[in-house]
């Protein structure tokens, strides 16, 4: 009992030594998405609230929110731990229902959007605030 | 190789001859959910990229959104979120131990929903009164 507790992968010896079950990754993705998800709780809220403040807003007073070092704090926030938890539940999906070749250069394709939409993203933020 | 009895037998039960159920249904609309919202977070993205762009950059994608097609989107969109965010609070709550007696996932799947759409119709109703 004392060895198998002290063992830090699920499954049999035979599993880990023909690579079968988890190699560990699956618990940290698990971890990650968490960690991100509780992130985003109060990063979303405040984004939509304060989208919905700005309903009525025109252009010059939205530039205006963007270029507040908070917003930029919280936008920065915002795009990176979205996108973050888009890429590992985005994986999660193609790991479930694409089963060809087309998998390992999806995950990869998916992976790459992510991280594009996230720095692309970032540099509207900076732009907006610093370029005008 | 097609006739080989391997082959010939019947399959394990698919789900769409099962009754759908508040369980089934809400682990389904949480994945169907993330994948909108990974769209949606594209747009945010175009969205930025609009604001830094410019004032007739900005106005286009406005318009767009505030066309009858871009509320509808948007109307969905934050359902969408809403529906994620609930049912990952409740995922949250189910990872630190808590709510898997029956009642208590029926209880928490029926506050999922009803949550989702008051809060998408308050969202909605507060960004009417805003933009006044």
């Amino acid at each position: 009992m004392v060895n198998r507790m002290a063992r830090k992968h699920m499954g049999s010896p035979l599993g880990r030594a023909i690579w079968l079950g988890s190699a560990k990754e699956g618990v940290e993705h698990w971890w990650r998405e968490r960690v991100t998800a509780i992130g985003l709780v109060p990063l979303t809220l405040w984004f939509v609230a304060a989208i919905v403040a700005h309903s009525g807003s025109d252009y010059a007073t939205i530039v205006a929110w963007l270029k507040t070092p908070f917003t930029m704090l919280m936008m920065v926030l915002l795009l990176v731990f979205l996108f973050y938890h888009t890429a590992l539940g985005l994986q999660v999906i193609i790991e479930d229902y694409v089963h060809s070749a087309v998998k390992i250069p999806a995950l990869v394709a998916m992976r790459l959007g992510c991280l594009t939409c996230a720095v692309v993203g970032i540099l509207a933020i900076l732009h907006t605030a610093f370029a005008s | 190789m097609t006739s080989s009895p391997i082959e010939a037998r019947p399959q394990s039960p698919n789900i769409q001859i099962y009754r759908p159920q508040l369980t089934s249904v809400l682990s389904i609309a949480n994945r169907i959910s993330g994948g909108v919202l990974s769209l949606a977070a594209i747009g945010l993205v175009v969205w930025l990229i609009a604001a830094a762009e410019g004032p007739q950059t900005y106005a286009a994608v406005q318009s767009t959104l505030a066309s009858t097609i871009g509320r509808i989107v948007l109307f969905g969109v934050t359902f969408a979120f809403f529906l994620h965010l609930c049912g990952g609070i409740r995922h949250l709550a189910w990872d630190a131990g808590y709510g898997f007696e029956l009642q208590a996932i029926y209880a928490s799947g029926w506050a999922v929903v009803a949550a989702s759409i008051v809060l998408t119709i308050a969202a909605w109703i507060a960004a009417r009164f805003m933009a006044w």
